[in-house]
């Protein structure tokens, strides 16, 4: 596995951070494109144009619904893969409890 | 009005056609449907369990006058989703119960917090239940010529039957023939305006297409409107910071939105929870990115065709137009109205108010013309007709089931009378239910004046309370009892009087001005949410952590 590994973690941590990140980064892009491309960047953006409409314009309208719909398939599959790698041989993970990762 | 009877009565014999076939015995059927609906078919229920009257008949509207302002529905409506998959559905789901109050109860190891999430889950769904019911009355007037109170009284029954026989199976299976309905009604003349306007058969691309005078679309609609004076359509008028607001209000109170949230508990398991919402915000998307693009032509199509028509089609003289038929029907129906101010016989549709004679613009016009407007066939319609109920319908079964679980399972079955049998909650369960739809029908007869308003105050008080109290009951195990409802009271006391001060009562004039930063009572979800998050984790660190069978369970959640 090639996550930065610290002996005392068990498999049920690795895979809470690794989902964290996992998020962390999905999160990072729902947020650029609606908040970002659609609402704060707008006026800088809508200088450039995609097909007839200004391109913050088009963000705020069609462009950040389409991200997010692939947005959330992605997770979707990637959650998906990354369970599958922790499943397949995981010790008992409620019994160690090494204090709050959060 | 053939065709809409037509379609109208046949959607409704569909409807209850499944309720007849999905009838249910069990409470773990009637709340969740057995955690048996496949997450295809479950996205679809959610896509018409999300999309109400409103959704249907009023945003493309609202774009329509709004322009670039309109982006906070569609960014706010479809972006809450991506935090429902990505932060709550799936951890939810593992919990593996049957009710927002239900978590909320069990994790913050209170029955005083479960009692809170119920009055809000209550709240919310009445507040949005009346409008709904209202929109299927005036849809059965104005079309049918039946009176509003027996349109608001067959619909109610129509929704009780279903639901009421058959809980969440009955729902779900409705809510994907009326996801059917609405999506065909609202594409067919969305397709063909397109056409006709952009030469794109795809409504998406129409928006960014060029006219038929090799201009883009919008260019054409900003000159347009500038020229009659008003703003340019793709520039905004509400401040940056207010549309961030806002955006954010809806996206956390879509995620915290209790029938929403349940839709999640059918699927068989965590991840089927993360796929439908997948398919829930695709279906939802293709209506939701058509809008727009409805609202473009709608508004361009009314002023090409009104603005400077000759009202009597008598007096056209050559190289003029007449006003088109479809606006004096609808003056008819009191949704447009004019006055000829200046006297010269012709419609001016100008920004100044003094010079402007198109009086009344009912936004919902937009939609419900759109057949007329692109002439197409009399069944269409119809079939928008239908589709409009169906879109009304399907969000009050929706809100219907959250009401009646949060009496019989959360009220009676966890707090009053925990030894009650599974056919006595049953059996208070369909009660409830009809109880729900007796207030819901009178207040869609007497639709008390703030309905419109308290819509705001529906997302405000759901990003204020479930989404932070749901948010960190998953992820911090060291969120407590005390700290939950603290955070959630605050959040909702300090939006409520918010929006109430400025939007009911109106004590203080509702105006950037006076705005606390600039926030309008429709974004004021936001502050009140970041309220609730530093309330609930600072009272969370001054009180004794949570018992360790709570943070065991904070732990399961979290496995794969």
């Amino acid at each position: 596995m090639s996550i930065d590994t610290d002996p005392k973690d068990t498999d049920a941590q690795l895979y809470w951070r690794a989902n964290l990140r996992l998020m962390a980064s999905l999160l990072g892009i729902w947020a650029a494109v609606s908040f970002g491309a659609g609402i704060l960047l707008r006026p800088f953006l809508d200088q450039f144009s995609i097909g007839g409409a200004p391109l913050g314009f088009w963000f705020a309208q069609q462009g950040s619904i389409f991200v997010f719909v692939i947005l959330i398939f992605y997770y979707a599959h990637a959650a998906d893969k990354l369970e599958a790698r922790f499943t397949g041989d995981r010790v008992d993970p409620v019994s160690d409890d090494a204090g709050d990762s959060s | 009005m053939i065709w809409t009877t037509v379609f109208v009565v046949a959607s409704f014999a569909l409807y209850i056609g499944i309720a007849i076939a999905a009838r249910v015995r069990t409470t773990d059927e009637f709340y969740v449907a057995g955690h048996h609906v496949p997450p295809l078919f479950n996205g679809m229920a959610t896509a018409a369990d999300w999309m109400s009257a409103a959704s249907f008949l009023s945003m493309a509207g609202l774009i329509a006058f709004s322009g670039y302002d309109g982006s906070v529905f569609l960014m706010g409506w479809t972006g809450g989703y991506v935090l429902l998959a990505l932060l709550l559905a799936p951890y939810l789901r593992r919990f593996g119960k049957f009710t927002v109050p239900d978590f909320i109860g069990d994790r913050y190891y209170s029955d005083t917090a479960r009692v809170v999430a119920v009055i809000c889950a209550i709240f919310i769904s009445f507040t949005y239940i009346a409008g709904q019911m209202q929109g299927v009355g005036i849809a059965f007037s104005r079309f049918l010529e039946i009176p509003v109170e027996a349109g608001v009284v067959i619909g109610g029954l129509v929704v009780l039957m279903y639901a009421g026989l058959g809980g969440m199976k009955g729902i779900t299976y409705t809510q994907v023939a009326q996801y059917c309905v609405m999506i065909f009604a609202y594409m067919t003349p969305a397709i063909f305006i397109s056409m006709q306007l952009t030469g794109s058969p795809i409504p998406q691309l129409g928006l960014i297409g060029d006219a038929s005078d090799g201009t883009p679309l919008l260019v054409k609609l900003d000159g347009m409107l500038t020229e009659l004076g008003f703003n340019e359509y793709t520039d905004g008028s509400k401040g940056m910071f207010d549309v961030f607001a806002i955006t954010l209000a809806l996206m956390a109170g879509t995620a915290g939105l209790p029938h929403v949230i349940i839709r999640f508990f059918t699927v068989p398991k965590a991840s089927d929870a993360r796929k439908s919402a997948g398919w829930a915000l695709l279906f939802i998307a293709i209506l939701y990115t058509t809008a727009p693009a409805v609202a473009v032509f709608a508004r361009m199509n009314f002023i090409e065709t009104v603005n400077d028509s000759v009202y009597d089609q008598s007096l056209v003289v050559e190289g003029e137009q007449a006003t088109p038929d479809w606006f004096h029907r609808w003056e008819s129906t009191g949704l447009l109205g004019v006055e000829d101010k200046n006297g010269d016989g012709r419609v001016q549709y100008t920004a100044d108010p003094e010079t402007n004679e198109v009086t009344t613009l009912n936004r919902d016009i937009f939609v419900l013309a759109n057949p007329e407007i692109a002439d197409l066939p009399g069944w269409v319609i119809g079939l928008v007709v239908a589709g409009g109920i169906a879109a009304a319908l399907s969000t009050a079964a929706g809100l219907l089931l959250v009401i009646s679980s949060s009496i019989s399972h959360d009220l009676c079955k966890k707090v009053l009378m925990p030894d009650m049998s599974e056919k006595r909650e049953l059996l208070i369960a369909r009660l409830s239910a009809a109880g729900a739809v007796g207030i819901a029908m009178l207040a869609g007869i007497y639709p008390p004046g703030f309905v419109a308003s308290v819509v705001a105050l529906a997302f405000g008080l759901a990003a204020a309370s479930f989404f932070p109290a749901i948010l960190l009951g998953i992820f911090w195990k060291r969120a407590t009892r005390e700290g939950a409802i603290a955070g959630m009271s605050t959040g909702l006391a300090v939006t409520a009087a918010y929006i109430l001060v400025y939007k009911i009562f109106g004590w203080v004039p509702n105006n950037a001005e006076h705005w606390f930063l600039g926030v309008s009572p429709e974004g004021f979800g936001t502050i009140g949410m970041m309220i609730s998050f530093v309330v609930s984790v600072s009272v969370s660190l001054m009180t004794p952590a949570p018992p360790k069978d709570v943070q065991d369970m904070v732990e399961r959640i979290r496995l794969p």
